[in-house]
């Protein structure tokens, strides 16, 4: 890798207070608000064109499987919580907290895929795949994304949970800091599903 | 990075001091590069072969409107019977040309040019940085726009053919066109998804690099213009692509899962109602494109003002005009190109206030643009002007840039636009700001850096040649389209000459053709000296145009870690001709001077 000393990559910048990496994460979600604004903003035109929704009638509640959304609304707060007591052990000297931590939070996020996944076999059993009508469409595709980036967590959180704690011992600011990004991000991916679920499920 | 310094016992003898030059090996240096220099010329070289690629297609489409009907000598037969019957083009071969050489301009040669290519290469230079804040995600961006080029150009090769709705890719027609997965649209849509998606990380990696990595001294107000507005196009990237990746998502979901977003219910294609759950909205579609594509505008056209701001200093030997007023001028019109979207959908029949709206929002978005002109032009203003061939470019973007402006006020006016939209004066006016508005600038910027990156310069009397040669014909291909528009030509006909008032135009076209050959013949010179250059052009130190930037304290072409010793920033970024100094410049990285 390039050997040349970038400054500010560990400790913060003295006038913008944080270090380059955080930087980076929070411009990295100001895009991806606009990525998921563009599609709730497509959300809301397709739902107010349409004379009913969802358009076969009924409610999205009585579609949708509520007791399992907001099960997985608590399992995704949870993990919040989990990602932020596994950056606080950094911030407190120990690792191994910080593994017990960080596993919990990796944890959360499958159980969060695997109830997602019943969720969605039993549409697909039910034969209501995406293009049955734009109610399952906009779903599959919000939650799908949502997914995706769920997915995106567990790769990153995994990393520094088994290879990439390695820098604990060589660097163990820098890793502190790497976690904090990662829980950054954690807690939007979150964010974003406290939006989805009222906006899908419930309304 | 930094975790090497740590299992760095493979005998190099890490480069502490930043600017070390152990050989790596081939791959490393020139292919899988983390260098901000090497990934910049990997951009530019790219985007330049992108470049003449995209504007052989329009050459291509030139042969049809100039004469209709008529077969293509040579070329014709070797196109293939599929799109070229007897050698006379295709409907639809004429349709994926002109898709394809929008989104190739745009997507494949400017964006990366102006944004991938200088930016990367000048403005960690310009910043004293010795590389960007994230070298690794710097390459992992160009190595994410590659694919999405090769995609792009691969779907020439499927069946049926390159995407045909257009640039903008208009559904339903777009949704509808080519089944499945290899299709033309398909790809074109992947495609777009990876070259976005390399953009946000170039651009969260650019915002990072200046806000972090400015050298001592560097104070915002001590930046380049260049960095302004490369930092301002930064953030028109990262939040004006995410809703065309949103957007190209569920056009892919439509295409592929069978989904209506797009789509109205009860439509019918070719007699037969579509079999689709309808309830969509062809318009979301738009609104979503122009939401990107209209501070995409602005991603071309920012960084060619920066070029040619640097050009123009270091040329009239005297600081800009108004060199506050042109930062707060970009700044304004960053903020004011997410308001203007609409202004493009004027006939989609969305309502009088939404058009009230965007029709204000548009006019004023118009006055930094002039304000940005008028600082140039003021700074030409009792200048010692040397005449070189970037100055040449830079001052013949002025003129040609204003042309393409003010022409553009009819279209954001909506009783003008009403008549002139989607005619060829629409082409007329933003080929005007892009063509011989930006691409000059881009020119200007590789005659003015190519020193630094090469360690060698271009050759002056063929890059006039080029220059002149390139401004003659520029101007017979653009300026003939604004009559042919206001005879109202529209401008994606196969044949011009179908319509009675299109026949009234048709010599035009012709003339068109012709300067755009003749133009095509104009870049020989400056390939010739492009590669020439690389081996006989004369060898330069550090600053051979006596500049006042911090590129220019940097060795020619810079090593890795750039600086060879840390530089401190002492003053203004154009202090030319200061009075009672020596020298007629006084370079922002000298103590004294």
């Amino acid at each position: 890798m390039s050997e040349t000393a970038i400054p500010y990559m560990v400790k913060p910048h003295p006038v913008t207070g944080i270090p380059n990496g955080k930087l980076g994460i929070w411009l990295f979600l100001a895009s991806e608000v606009m990525l998921f604004g563009a599609l709730f903003s497509s959300y809301v035109l397709i739902r107010t064109g349409m004379p009913h929704w969802p358009p076969e009638g009924g409610l999205s509640s009585e579609v949708l499987n509520v007791p399992l959304g907001t099960f997985n609304t608590a399992v995704l707060i949870t993990s919040s919580i989990t990602m932020v007591l596994a950056w606080a052990s950094c911030k407190m000297g120990s690792l191994p907290k910080f593994k017990m931590w960080m596993g919990a939070t990796v944890f959360l996020a499958l159980v969060f895929l695997v109830v997602k996944y019943f969720e969605y076999s039993d549409k697909f059993h039910h034969e209501h795949f995406p293009s049955h009508d734009n109610f399952y469409a906009i779903y599959f595709v919000l939650t799908g994304l949502h997914g995706l980036h769920i997915v995106g967590g567990i790769i990153v959180n995994t990393f520094l949970l088994t290879a990439g704690s390695k820098m604990w011992q060589t660097d163990p600011e820098h890793f502190t800091n790497r976690v904090e990004n990662a829980g950054l991000y954690w807690h939007f991916v979150d964010l974003v599903w406290i939006f989805l679920f009222p906006s899908l499920y419930l309304l | 990075m930094s975790v090497q310094h740590h299992n760095g016992g493979n005998g190099h003898g890490h480069a502490h001091d930043g600017h070390g030059h152990h050989e790596l090996p081939f791959w490393r240096k020139y292919i899988f590069s983390v260098d901000h220099k090497m990934i910049g010329i990997q951009y530019g070289v790219t985007a330049l072969a992108f470049l003449f690629f995209g504007f052989s297609l329009m050459m291509l489409m030139r042969w049809q409107l100039a004469y209709p009907g008529q077969p293509l000598p040579l070329l014709g037969k070797l196109l293939g019977e599929t799109d070229m019957p007897g050698g006379v083009m295709a409907p639809e071969f004429y349709n994926q040309l002109g898709a394809m050489h929008g989104t190739i301009m745009v997507f494949l040669g400017v964006v990366p040019l102006a944004v991938g290519g200088f930016g990367n290469f000048v403005v960690p230079l310009q910043i004293g940085a010795p590389d960007m804040a994230f070298p690794r995600l710097n390459m992992v961006s160009y190595w994410v726009f590659l694919p999405g080029t090769l995609i792009m150009i691969a779907s020439f090769f499927v069946p049926g053919g390159a995407a045909q709705s257009g640039w903008t890719s208009y559904p339903p027609l777009s949704d509808i066109t080519g089944q499945g997965f290899f299709s033309g649209q398909t790809f074109w849509l992947f495609a777009m998804v990876l070259i976005i998606t390399s953009s946000l990380l170039g651009s969260i990696n650019f915002i990072v690099t200046i806000v972090q990595l400015r050298a001592k001294g560097l104070s915002f107000w001590r930046l380049p213009f260049f960095v302004h507005a490369q930092l301002v196009t930064a953030f028109l990237l990262l939040l004006a692509f995410p809703p065309l990746e949103a957007a190209s998502v569920l056009q892919i979901m439509d295409r592929l899962a069978g989904t209506s977003f797009f789509l109205p219910s009860g439509l019918v294609v070719s007699g037969e109602p579509l079999k689709i759950a309808g309830g969509g909205n062809p318009l979301l579609w738009q609104h979503l494109f122009w939401f990107l594509a209209h501070p995409e505008v602005y991603v071309l056209i920012l960084p060619a003002m920066g070029i040619v701001a640097e050009v123009i200093a270091n040329n009239t030997r005297k600081p800009l005009w108004g060199y506050r007023l042109l930062v707060y001028s970009v700044v304004f019109l960053g903020f004011m190109s997410f308001v203007v979207w609409a202004h493009h959908m004027f006939m989609t029949g969305m309502g009088t206030t939404m058009s009230t709206f965007f029709q204000i929002t548009t006019m004023i978005i118009s006055i930094p643009s002039v304000i940005i002109l008028t600082c140039f032009i003021m700074s030409l203003y009792g200048g010692n002007i040397r005449f070189t061939t970037p100055m040449l470019f830079a001052t013949a973007f002025l003129p040609m840039f204003a042309i393409g402006g003010l022409t553009g006020l009819p279209l954001g006016l909506t009783a003008s636009d009403i008549y002139l939209h989607d005619t060829f004066y629409v082409i007329g006016h933003f080929h005007y700001v892009v063509a011989p508005g930006t691409l000059f600038a881009l020119f200007a910027g590789v005659y003015y850096w190519y020193p630094k990156a090469t360690g060698r310069q271009m050759n002056d009397a063929l890059g006039k040649v080029h220059f002149w040669l390139s401004f003659i014909a520029i101007n017979f291909i653009f300026m003939p389209m604004f009559f042919q528009g206001m005879a109202g030509l529209s401008r994606r006909l196969y044949d011009p000459t179908i319509y009675a008032h299109g026949r009234g135009v048709q010599t035009l076209n012709v003339v068109i053709s012709w300067g755009a050959w003749a133009l095509a013949i104009a870049q020989l010179p400056f390939i010739v000296n492009f590669f020439m250059s690389l081996k006989k052009g004369a060898r330069v130190a550090e600053n051979p145009w006596h500049a006042t930037t911090l590129e220019w304290a940097a060795p020619s072409p810079p090593g890795h870690g750039n600086f060879l010793t840390e530089p401190v920033v002492y003053r203004e970024p154009y202090e030319y001709s200061v009075p009672g100094k020596p020298n007629d410049y006084s370079p922002q990285f000298r103590a004294e001077a």
